[in-house]
């Protein structure tokens, strides 16, 4: 907190667009005239689901890929590579697994040439202040995913970056230990130990988010556009009790499940229309296991999501998935951060197995156009076997691979467990029936 | 230390074209052709050759030795510099991968004995009338025994480097130089140093059988174990094989005690994985090295240089993730680079077939197929033989963890061992016996190569899931069932990694196998390792040509339409993870 006077932005984004080019006939766009900046003494917070592209956004702020369209200043020149003042902390970690703790922090100086003397004695500061004593001459598989982070943040602060980068730094972690590391950091940052000017992270956790940012980017995916942003204006250290910090919380998620037009594609709704439309991997387990927890008896008609994923430790980016599916086979609805089961959801909660199937495969073929495709399609060849590159191929018409393959997977797994279609795997051949 | 590493190149790819393997192929070949057509002349003239006299008193072995291995160690040179510079070539453009790669994969399935006719006459056009032209002769078979593995495990390496530790290089802005030294040569190192290990295990043989070479009416010896072993067999001197053996043994024993463990174990710190893993006792050389305090302080300076080194700041950082090439561009490159490639194809194949063409006919291809033929049969039969034997023992030794680790350490060692100097004993012993050259030589072939069945499957078993085994113990599963549903598919993986290596390395051994001699006494069966070895002996090159041609042509289409499957599916299917 050297200069606590607002100043022009150290940072900033105009209309950062990034397209993937596939195939030639038509680009995948993923993020859409993004415009951001990044004000000193400020920690931003990116929100969003996977999907919603905030990922490339912190890989273009930091010159590791280039922006299809749109610039990144920083200090008012373009970013066209990593530069020496933007430093990244990363989901994974990414520490070199045969350098010690000490030659992964020292890594970034040697870079920049700095010589052995300055480089050892930055290095051993940074990892004074992060905690890190003792474990110098450590490798990183002897470490835990806790001080592997603190690794990370060390290597990342040595350089004194003016902007410092963080790609979901904790939810690799477990809930105790990333809880933790955010007060840690926190702490240093308001007693302005950080070496660092501002930082923006990268979250799906809508909790982590209120807790440690000044201000919070929330984006909708495909493609990635800013939805909202909203000042925090809480002091530190936060109460996660507190009213304020709840109402937060409350609006946030109320803005992540508001229903716009029902045809376009929703600010968090599952994206696309008819065959293209984006489904997520939800196991039938989960959507039974929501529902259950839904019919409970002691369970209110309308219940807050942010409660539910705080009962059942769930992350955003677990639950909504879930609750989305639900909501497109009409088993649940979701409005203003709340669900509410319907009354096929609570049929389906009470029934059992063979009645469950049943149910399930009656809302898949009435609401996944992609399964009445797939039937059709079995339906007309004489020996109701469809190769599974067929409807691949189709669905790349609409989407990324990477969602087609999802999306596949998807619908093997649910229309398996309604019994309305077998797959080969060896063969990658859909049929009709499993062999009896 | 049982890495899988894939013995053939592009496994999952299976989307890639067949028709690079063609060009790959033909380049290959016809370059042959064309080397023997230049070396043509130069044979007559390099009768001028010193000839070495082999001694075969004991006394002169520990200095053959000496020769043997520095000519070993010149080859692991050879093969690193090529490594290092052909693998990051083929990762980085695509290209250059697109030809490289196949390139690679053909030159890994190559008769390497096969060549020595031509690199002999071509090394020694290169340094008439000096022994030099022959030892580089022998270096370059032993390299082409090595190298091509190493740089397909340098290359898998490269091209799966973890994706965050990329970028984590690329954000802190490491520079090409420093990232090569400081990313990819540590990501690449336990793959490359288990293969050069392999690799040295495999080029014993091929050090021996290089030592001492007959071309024409031309032989030539360098001195050191092999030709001492093929003077002892001209002169039926069973003693002289007996200290070679003796020798080749020690020599082997010191290898693997003071290189191959201690490198091994030591590589284990590159291990790109974030759990520690089961600690295994380090090799008492390893620990020799890193807990004295005088072998320390020796290696200090070594280390600070090495780092520093490492630490230059050559080259820019990167910029941005590639720019791809404007269009017009890249589509008018693309036809440069096609054209050229088409044009080197019919190059070579119009220098293959006229080549050949210049003494032989179709008849002989379809003797040197039908011969192929022969020595293919020899190869399955032998190749099942050694499953249904090592399988099961295999197993029963791996899934006794004491028992395996030593076991293990013994394979290891005799797999090193050239199995060409144990040819002899069979000889006497078929020769004594009047046994029919055409069956009894075949189980040579496999002499050495078995071994890598009997490795891979002990690692299989050794690594089979606890609670598996425990499952089908409780479910009451037994007998040939538990052998069909438990074990078989566990270790199917594995045994396939090792039949493939056994299966190329027999065919390999066929051109010393198939041919044996015992003093004037020459056994003699038919195969295409015996043609080639009867074509090398006359000098008739084309023969040879033919018969490395169709030799290539029978590994390649084994390992494309039985190995790589079966591979593919072990895979997909039977996995654990």
């Amino acid at each position: 907190m050297l200069n606590p006077a607002p100043t022009e932005p150290l940072l900033r984004l105009r209309d950062v667009t990034q397209a993937y080019r596939k195939g030639g006939t038509s680009d995948l766009l993923v993020l859409d005239g993004i415009n951001l900046s990044l004000r000193e003494n400020q920690i931003v917070g990116l929100l969003g689901r996977s999907g919603c592209g905030k990922s490339t956004i912190l890989r273009i702020v930091s010159g590791l890929i280039a922006p299809t369209s749109g610039d990144v200043l920083f200090r008012d020149q373009t970013v066209s590579g990593p530069v020496p003042g933007i430093a990244m902390v990363f989901q994974t970690f990414a520490l070199f697994p045969w350098l010690t703790v000490l030659q992964n922090v020292e890594l970034g100086l040697e870079a920049i040439g700095v010589d052995a003397a300055e480089r050892r004695s930055r290095a051993l500061t940074a990892i004074d202040l992060i905690g890190l004593d003792g474990f110098e001459s450590a490798y990183p598989k002897e470490l835990s995913g806790g001080m592997r982070q603190r690794v990370g943040l060390a290597r990342a602060l040595v350089v004194h970056p003016d902007v410092l980068l963080m790609d979901e730094p904790f939810s690799a972690l477990d809930v105790l230990t990333a809880e933790t590391l955010r007060t840690d950091l926190i702490d240093l940052w308001i007693e302005g130990r950080l070496p660092i000017r501002s930082a923006l992270m990268v979250t799906h956790n809508i909790e982590e988010a209120v807790l440690m940012c000044d201000r919070v980017i929330v984006l909708s995916p495909n493609p990635g556009r800013i939805a909202l942003e909203i000042e925090i204006n809480l002091t530190h250290p936060r109460n996660r009790l507190d009213p304020g910090f709840r109402k937060h919380v409350g609006d946030i998620y109320a803005l992540m499940t508001k229903r716009q037009d029902p045809h376009s594609p929703t600010i968090e709704g599952i994206p696309g229309t008819g065959i293209g439309m984006v489904l997520p991997t939800v196991s039938t387990n989960e959507m039974a296991g929501l529902l259950e927890a839904l019919v409970a008896p002691t369970a209110p008609v309308r219940v807050e999501l942010s409660d539910i994923a705080r009962a059942l430790q769930l992350e955003v980016d677990e639950l909504f998935p879930i609750a989305e599916v639900l909501q497109l086979l009409r088993f649940a609805e979701m409005e203003a951060g709340c669900i509410r089961l319907t009354e096929g959801g609570r049929h389906f909660a009470e029934a059992d197995t063979d009645q469950r199937k049943r149910l399930f495969a009656e809302r898949l073929e009435s609401h996944v156009p992609l399964i009445r495709l797939i039937r059709r399609v079995l339906d007309e060849r004489p020996n109701h076997v469809a190769p599974l590159d067929r409807f691949r191929s189709e669905l790349e018409d609409y989407m990324s691979e990477q969602y087609a393959e999802e999306t596949l997977r998807a619908v093997i797994n649910w229309g398996r467990y309604a019994e309305i279609l077998a797959y080969d795997e060896e063969t990658e051949r859909l049929s009709l029936e499993d062999p009896s | 230390m049982s890495d899988l590493t894939s013995p053939i190149a592009l496994i999952g790819k299976r989307a890639q074209p067949n028709l690079w393997d063609a060009v790959a192929f033909a380049l290959i070949i016809g370059l042959l052709a064309a080397v023997a057509h230049g070396a043509h002349g130069t044979v007559m003239s390099i009768s001028a050759v010193e000839q070495s006299h082999i001694s075969l008193s004991p006394w002169a072995l520990p200095g053959y030795a000496m020769r043997t291995v520095m000519r070993m160690a010149a080859a692991m040179v050879a093969s690193l510099v090529f490594t290092f510079t052909f693998a990051p070539l083929a990762a980085k453009s695509q290209r250059a991968g697109q030809i490289l790669i196949p390139l690679l994969d053909i030159l890994q399935s190559v008769p390497i004995l096969g060549f020595l006719t031509f690199t002999v006459t071509a090394f020694m056009a290169m340094f008439p009338g000096s022994v030099l032209g022959v030892e580089f002769a022998a270096i370059f078979v032993i390299f082409t025994s090595q190298a091509w593995n190493m740089a397909f495990s340098f290359y898998q390496a490269l091209t799966t480097i973890p994706r965050d530790l990329s970028e984590a290089a690329t954000n802190f802005q490491l520079s090409p130089w420093q990232r090569f030294w400081r990313l990819e040569v540590p990501i690449g190192m336990p793959g490359l140093v288990w293969n050069a290990m392999m690799s040295m295990s495999g080029g014993w043989f091929f050090v021996v059988a290089s030592e001492a070479i007959t071309v024409g009416t031309h032989s030539f010896t360098l001195p050191g174990i092999g030709s001492y072993v093929a003077t002892a067999l001209d002169a039926r001197d069973l003693g002289a094989v007996a200290w070679a053996i003796l020798a080749m043994g020690l020599v082997i024993l010191a290898y693997d005690q003071l290189l191959f463990r201690p490198l091994v174990a030591w590589a284990d710190k590159f291990k790109f994985e974030q759990t520690a893993s089961e600690a295994t006792d380090d090799p008492w050389a390893l620990k020799l090295v890193q807990r004295t305090r005088l072998m320390q302080a020796m290696l200090m300076p070594v280390e600070y240089a090495l780092g520093y080194l490492a630490r230059l700041r050559l080259g820019k950082p990167r910029a941005h993730t590639s720019v791809p090439l404007p269009r017009p561009l890249g589509i008018a490159f693309d036809v440069v680079w096609y054209s050229l490639i088409a044009l080197g194809l019919g190059w070579c194949l119009w220098r293959m077939f006229s080549y050949m063409a210049m003494t032989l006919g179709p008849s002989d291809a379809l003797e040197a197929l039908k011969l192929g033929l022969f020595t293919f049969v020899r190869v399955i039969v032998l190749i099942a033989l050694a499953t249904i034997v090592w399988v099961p023992i295999g197993v029963w030794i791996g899934l006794r963890p004491a028992l395996a680790r030593r076991v293990q350490s013994l394979v290891q060692f005799v797999a090193a061992f050239p199995a060409n100097l144990l040819f002899p004993i069979a000889v006497v012993l078929i020769v004594r016996f009047h046994g029919n050259a055409d069956i009894w030589l075949s189980p040579l072939m496999i002499l050495g190569t078995q071994w890598y069945i009997l490795f891979n499957v002990i690692a299989g078993a050794s690594v089979f899931p606890g609670d598996l085994r425990e499952a089908s113990a409780n479910f009451g599963i037994k007998g040939w069932r538990w052998w069909r549903k438990v074990m078989l598919p566990g270790i199917f993986p594995y045994y396939v990694t090792g039949a493939i290596t056994a299966s190329g390395g027999s065919w390999n051994a066929s051109i010393l196998a198939e041919v044996a001699n015992w003093g004037p006494t020459r056994l003699h069966a038919h195969g295409l390792g015996s043609y080639i070895a009867d074509a090398t002996l006359k000098g008739d090159y084309q023969r040879v040509v033919l018969g490395i041609a169709v030799m290539c042509g029978f590994v390649i289409a084994t390992n494309r339409i039985l190995w790589r499957p079966l591979y593919e599916y072990a895979g997909r299917r039977l996995r654990f993870d």
